[in-house]
C-alpha cells in the first residue's frame, strides 16, 4: 500500500495546551478519508500542520510524500485545500478563479485555458464564467470551488467542510465529484458535521480532545460499537468530552 | 387551530432584493407553544423570513404578524416580546460572558437577576466560564451564550437563525434538548437548520427552498409525499454502482444515503419484489458484488430531494 | 419601556461602549498620546530656527542707504551674502540651482526716495520650496529691514517692503500658534468622526446591531450611547493638546478655557454625527475607515486653512472649504487662545457650527433607520 499521508506521534501544543496529542494516521493513495471531531477537538490544528501552515511540536507528517516541515514546500505543490470559510474570491469570475489559482500553481496560460473551460464545462456553468462569483448559487460555488482546488491535479485535496448549508441535491452531487477525483488517484482527507457523509468515506477518524479516538471503515466502526450508524458512534465517543467542556 | 390565536402568521409574503427573489409568495402559521423549523438550503430566503418576523425588513408583499401585532405597523410592541438569535455568532468577543447577557439584559430593560430562572438551565453550563472573554468560547459554549441573550428579557415567540450550524453533532444534540426544555416551559419558537435530520426534532417543520415551501407538514409525515416507492440498495464497489443504477432504464433517482444508495424506480404500480429482483440482476451483470436491495420508507431528505425537484439547479455533477 | 429603564438601557450601553474602548489598549493608547505626539512633531518640524540663509542682492545702483541696508544684513550673524548683482537676472540660476534662499532686490534711487520722502520700494524674494523655513526666512528678513528702517535719521516711513513668493509657498505659517488650533481640530475629527464611524460599523460587521436593532432600543439610544464616551475622550485630548502646546513650545492662551471647551464641545458633537452618518451609509469598517478619511481627515488638514490659507486655495476649493467644520473651528480655536476672542466676536462661526451639527444629526438618524437596508 502507497501511503499519501503518513501520520507518526504528531503533536501540537500552544503554550500548555496540547491541541493534538500524538496522533498517527496513514492515508492511502487514492481513499476518501473522513477526519471527524467535535468542535475544539484539534481537527483544525492538525489539518493545518498536514498543509503545513504549523509547524509539529513533535513528531512527524508526510503529504504526498514528503515531510510537511523540512519540504512544505514541495508538499504545497502537490496538495489541493477548500474550506468553506475561505475558497474562492467572491468579487472575481469564475474564470478569473480559475486564471488566479492556475498562475499560482505555475500552470502555462494555455494549459489554464484548456483546463479552465473543461472544467466550467463539466460543472455546466460555462454561461456564467464572466458573472461574479457572489451571484452565483452556494451550491455552484462550493462545486466550482472544488474544481478548482483540483485545478493543478494535487495528489492530496483537504476539503475542511466542504459541504456546510449545501441543499441535499447538490450535497451529493459534491461526493460524487470527491469520488470521481478519487477514483483518477486524489487522495482525499475530508472534515464534516454531516454524520451521513462520514459514511460515504472509505476509511474514518474520530478525534476527542487531541486524540484520536477510534479509526477504521464506517462498517468496521459501527460493528465495533454496535450501533446502526456513525452519528451514534460519534455521540458515543465525543460525549463524555464535550460534557465537561460545555 | 385557529389562526387568529397563531403566534406567527404569514400571508403571500414576497421580498425581493434588486432581481433576486428571496421569498416569494410565503404563507404559514406557527402555533402557539409549538416547535417549528424551516428546513433547507442556505440562500433559500430562511434569514429573510426571520428579519421580516423580527421587524428588520418589511416585506414588499404579503402581511406578517407577530403576537398578533403587524411587523411593519407594531415594531415596537414586537421588538420587546421576541427573542432573536442571528445566523452568525453576534454577541462583544471583546467582553465576558457575564458583561455581554448583562448588557443585552439592560437593553430589553431588565436584568440578568430577572431573567436569570428562565436562562439558568442554559446559563449554568457556561457560568463557571463567566469572566471568561466571549471570544475564547468554543463553539457550543458560544451557542449557549448566544442563545441566554436571547432569552433573557423572557420573550413569548423565540427566533433562531441556523443556530446548530458548523457545530459538531453532539453538541447539536444537546442543543436540540434544550429547545424542548424550553418548549416545555410554554415558549414559541421558530428555528431554522440546514440539516434535514435536525427536522424531526421539531414538531412540524416548512421545507424552504429558493425563496418557496416546498412543503408545511409533521416530519414524520413529510416522507409521505415522496411519489414513488422507495429502496435502499448496498453495493461493492460503490461508485460503480451508483453508475450502474443510473444507467437502469427505470430510474427516476440515485441518490447515496450514508451507506447504501436510495433508488426510485418509475414503475410506480409494480410490485416491489419485482423492482428488487430486476435491479440485483442488472447489478448482478456490471459486476457490482454484494448487492442488496430492500424496500424502504422515505424520509425528509427524500422528500425534500423530490419536491426540489425542477426547481433544483440545472447543473449536473461533473468531474472536474 | 419607561423612561427609567430607557436610561438605565443607555447607562449600560455607554458603559459597554467604555469597556470596548478600554479593552482595545494599543488603539486607546495612540489616541490618548495622538494630540502630544502631534503637537510636538508638528511644532518642531514648524520652528525651523533657520540660520545661515543664503541672501542674494540685487543693487541696480548703489547709493548711502542701499549700502547701509546691505551692512545690516551683513552684520546679523543668519545671513550669509552668496551674490551681489546689478540686475534681477542672476536670480533665476541662483534659485534654480538652490545656492540662494532669499534675494533682496532693491529698487534705483533709495536714497533720494528716503531723502524726498517718496515711497521707496524693496522686494523680497523668497524660495519657499519648503514652506516651513520660507516664512522663518522671510520673517527674519523682514525683521533686518525693519531694524535698518528704525535707525533712519528721522521715522521715515516712506519704505514698503514688497514680498514675492517662488513656487509653493505659506506666508501665514508664521509659528507654532497657528499650527496648535489646526491640531486640535484635526485630532477632535481623529477621535470623533473616525472613531465612531469605525466602532458602528464594527457592531455592523460582527452582526450585534441586528440584535441591537432588534430590542426595544430607539435609534437615538444606539447613537447616543455609543458616541458619549467618544465625547469624553475627545475632552481629554482637547486638554492634552493645550498643556502640551503650552509646556513644550509656551503657546500663549489668551482667552476662555470654558468657551474654548463649549466650542470643542460643539465640533465634536459635528464629527460624532458625522461619523455616525458616514457608519450608515458604508458596510464594512474598511469603507468607514476609507470613507471617514477622504470625507473628514483630509479636508480638514487640507481644506481648513490649517496647512494652506483658505485665500491661497483656488477658487473651487476656497467654496468648498465654507462646508468643512475644521475651517471655522480654527478660526474659533485661533480667535480665543492668540487673541482672547470672546462670543461676540466669534458667534457667526459658531452658528455656523450649530448648523452644520443640527443638519448632520437629521440626516444621520434619518439614515440610520430602525430597520435593515
Amino acid at each position: 500500500m502507497t501511503l499519501a499521508i503518513e501520520v507518526r506521534d504528531l503533536t501540537r501544543r500552544f503554550g500548555s495546551f496540547t491541541a493534538v496529542d500524538s496522533i498517527s494516521v496513514d492515508v492511502a493513495v487514492g481513499e476518501v478519508f473522513g477526519f471527524l471531531g467535535a468542535n475544539g477537538a484539534g481537527k483544525t490544528t492538525a489539518i493545518k500542520v498536514l498543509i503545513g501552515l504549523l509547524a509539529p511540536s513533535s513528531g512527524s507528517a508526510r503529504v504526498a510524500g514528503f515531510d510537511v516541515l523540512t519540504q512544505s514546500e514541495e508538499v504545497r505543490k502537490r496538495i489541493g485545500y477548500m474550506s468553506q470559510r475561505f475558497s474562492l474570491y467572491d468579487d472575481l469570475t469564475p474564470r478569473e478563479n480559475i486564471t488566479l489559482y492556475g498562475g499560482i500553481y505555475g500552470l502555462a496560460d494555455a494549459e489554464i485555458r484548456a483546463r479552465g473551460d473543461a472544467m466550467l464545462n463539466d460543472l455546466g456553468i460555462m454561461h456564467v464564467a464572466d458573472k461574479l462569483v457572489s451571484t452565483l448559487p452556494l451550491g455552484w460555488k462550493q462545486k466550482l470551488s472544488f474544481s478548482v482546488a483540483m485545478l493543478h491535479r494535487p495528489d492530496v485535496v483537504f476539503l475542511d467542510e466542504p459541504t456546510g448549508g449545501v441543499d441535499p441535491v447538490t450535497r451529493r452531487q459534491f461526493w460524487e465529484m470527491i469520488y470521481a477525483a478519487a477514483a483518477r488517484g486524489t487522495t482525499v482527507f475530508v472534515t464534516t458535521h454531516y454524520m451521513d457523509e462520514a459514511e460515504y468515506c472509505d476509511r474514518l477518524s474520530i478525534m476527542v480532545d487531541g486524540r484520536i479516538a477510534a479509526m477504521g471503515t464506517p462498517a468496521a466502526l459501527k460493528a465495533e460499537f454496535g450501533v446502526s450508524s456513525i452519528d451514534e458512534v460519534f455521540v458515543r465517543l465525543a460525549r463524555p468530552a464535550t460534557a465537561t467542556a460545555g | 387551530m385557529n389562526q387568529a390565536s397563531s403566534p406567527v402568521v404569514l400571508e403571500g409574503v414576497r421580498k425581493t432584493f434588486g432581481s433576486t427573489v428571496a421569498l416569494d409568495d410565503v404563507t404559514l402559521d406557527v402555533h402557539a407553544g409549538e416547535l417549528f423549523g424551516l428546513v433547507g438550503p442556505d440562500g433559500g430566503g430562511k434569514t429573510t423570513l426571520f428579519r421580516i418576523l423580527t421587524t428588520l425588513l418589511v416585506p414588499d408583499a404579503g402581511t406578517a404578524t407577530v403576537l398578533g401585532r403587524d411587523v411593519v405597523r407594531d415594531l415596537w410592541e414586537i421588538r420587546r416580546r421576541v427573542g432573536y438569535m442571528p445566523g452568525r455568532f453576534s454577541l462583544y468577543p471583546d467582553l465576558s460572558v457575564e458583561e455581554n447577557l448583562r448588557f443585552f439584559a439592560s437593553v430589553f430593560g431588565t436584568t440578568l437577576e430577572k431573567g436569570y430562572d428562565i436562562i439558568a438551565p442554559i446559563y449554568q453550563q457556561i457560568e463557571p466560564f463567566k469572566e471568561r472573554r466571549a471570544g475564547q468560547l468554543s463553539g457550543g459554549m458560544k451557542q449557549k451564550l448566544a442563545l441566554s441573550c436571547a432569552l433573557v428579557h423572557r420573550p413569548e415567540v423565540l427566533f433562531l437563525d441556523e443556530p446548530t450550524t458548523g457545530v459538531d453533532a453532539v453538541s447539536r444534540r444537546e442543543f436540540w434538548d434544550l429547545l424542548h426544555d424550553l418548549q416545555a416551559s410554554g415558549l414559541t419558537i421558530v428555528v431554522s437548520t440546514p440539516y434535514m435530520d435536525e427536522a424531526d426534532r421539531c414538531d412540524r417543520v416548512a421545507l424552504v427552498q429558493t425563496g418557496r415551501i416546498l412543503a408545511i407538514d409533521e416530519p414524520g409525515a413529510v416522507g409521505a409525499r415522496f411519489p414513488r416507492p422507495l429502496f435502499a440498495v448496498h453495493g461493492v464497489p460503490r461508485h460503480a454502482t451508483i453508475e450502474a443504477l443510473r444507467a437502469f432504464p427505470h430510474a427516476v433517482s440515485v441518490h447515496p444515503f450514508g451507506d447504501t444508495l436510495h433508488y426510485s424506480d418509475a414503475r410506480v404500480s409494480l410490485a416491489p419484489a419485482q423492482v428488487i429482483t430486476e435491479v440485483r440482476e442488472w447489478l448482478g451483470a456490471r459486476g457490482i458484488a454484494e448487492v442488496a436491495v430492500t424496500p424502504i420508507a422515505p424520509g425528509i431528505e427524500d422528500a425534500f430531494m423530490a419536491l426540489m425537484g425542477d426547481e433544483s439547479d440545472a447543473t449536473t455533477a461533473g468531474a472536474a | 419601556m419607561r423612561a427609567p429603564e430607557r436610561i438605565q438601557a443607555l447607562a449600560a450601553f455607554v458603559i459597554k461602549e467604555m469597556r470596548h474602548i478600554l479593552r482595545d489598549r494599543q488603539t486607546l493608547t495612540i489616541l490618548l498620546l495622538l494630540p502630544l505626539a502631534q503637537v510636538v512633531l508638528f511644532g518642531f518640524a514648524i520652528r525651523t530656527d533657520v540660520n545661515d540663509i543664503r541672501l542674494a542682492i540685487v543693487d541696480a545702483a548703489p547709493d548711502d542707504a542701499t549700502l547701509a541696508l546691505r551692512a545690516r544684513f551683513t552684520g546679523n550673524g543668519r545671513f550669509r551674502i552668496v551674490a551681489t548683482a546689478a540686475t534681477v537676472d542672476v536670480l533665476e540660476p541662483l534659485f534654480r540651482r538652490g545656492e540662494a534662499d532669499v534675494a533682496l532686490v532693491i529698487a534705483p534711487g533709495l536714497a533720494r526716495a528716503l531723502a524726498d520722502g517718496t515711497p521707496a520700494r524693496l522686494q523680497l524674494i523668497t524660495d519657499a520650496s519648503n514652506p516651513n523655513t520660507g516664512t522663518t526666512m522671510q520673517t527674519y528678513a523682514g525683521a533686518v529691514i525693519r531694524t535698518w528702517q528704525a535707525a533712519l535719521p528721522g521715522a521715515r516711513q516712506g519704505v514698503t517692503i514688497e514680498p514675492q513668493v517662488r513656487m509653493l509657498f505659506n506666508p501665514t505659517l508664521e509659528s507654532v500658534n497657528l499650527f496648535v488650533p489646526g491640531l486640535i481640530a484635526l485630532v477632535l475629527t481623529l477621535v470623533t468622526a473616525q472613531m465612531t464611524a469605525i466602532s458602528l460599523s464594527r457592531e455592523k460587521e460582527r452582526g450585534t446591531l441586528e440584535i441591537l436593532l432588534v430590542s426595544p432600543l430607539r435609534p437615538w439610544q444606539i447613537i447616543l450611547g455609543k458616541v458619549a464616551p467618544y465625547l469624553l475622550l475627545a475632552f481629554a485630548n482637547v486638554v492634552t493638546a493645550l498643556v502640551a502646546a503650552w509646556v513644550v513650545f509656551r503657546v500663549p492662551f489668551r482667552g476662555s478655557l470654558l468657551l474654548l471647551l463649549a466650542a470643542s464641545t460643539l465640533y465634536a458633537l459635528v464629527g460624532l454625527a458625522l461619523g455616525v452618518l458616514i457608519a450608515a451609509r458604508t458596510e464594512s469598517q474598511r469603507t468607514a475607515m476609507m470613507g471617514s478619511m477622504i470625507g473628514t481627515m483630509l479636508p480638514s488638514t487640507l481644506l481648513s486653512g490649517m496647512i494652506f490659507p483658505i485665500a491661497s486655495l483656488p477658487w473651487p476649493l476656497q467654496l468648498v472649504s465654507n462646508i468643512v467644520p475644521a475651517r471655522w473651528f480654527i478660526v474659533i480655536v485661533r480667535g480665543i487662545m492668540l487673541k482672547g476672542a470672546g462670543v461676540v466676536h466669534l458667534w457667526q462661526e459658531l452658528l455656523v457650527l450649530t448648523v452644520m451639527f443640527t443638519v448632520l444629526l437629521a440626516v444621520a438618524i434619518r439614515s440610520f433607520r430602525a430597520r435593515l437596508a
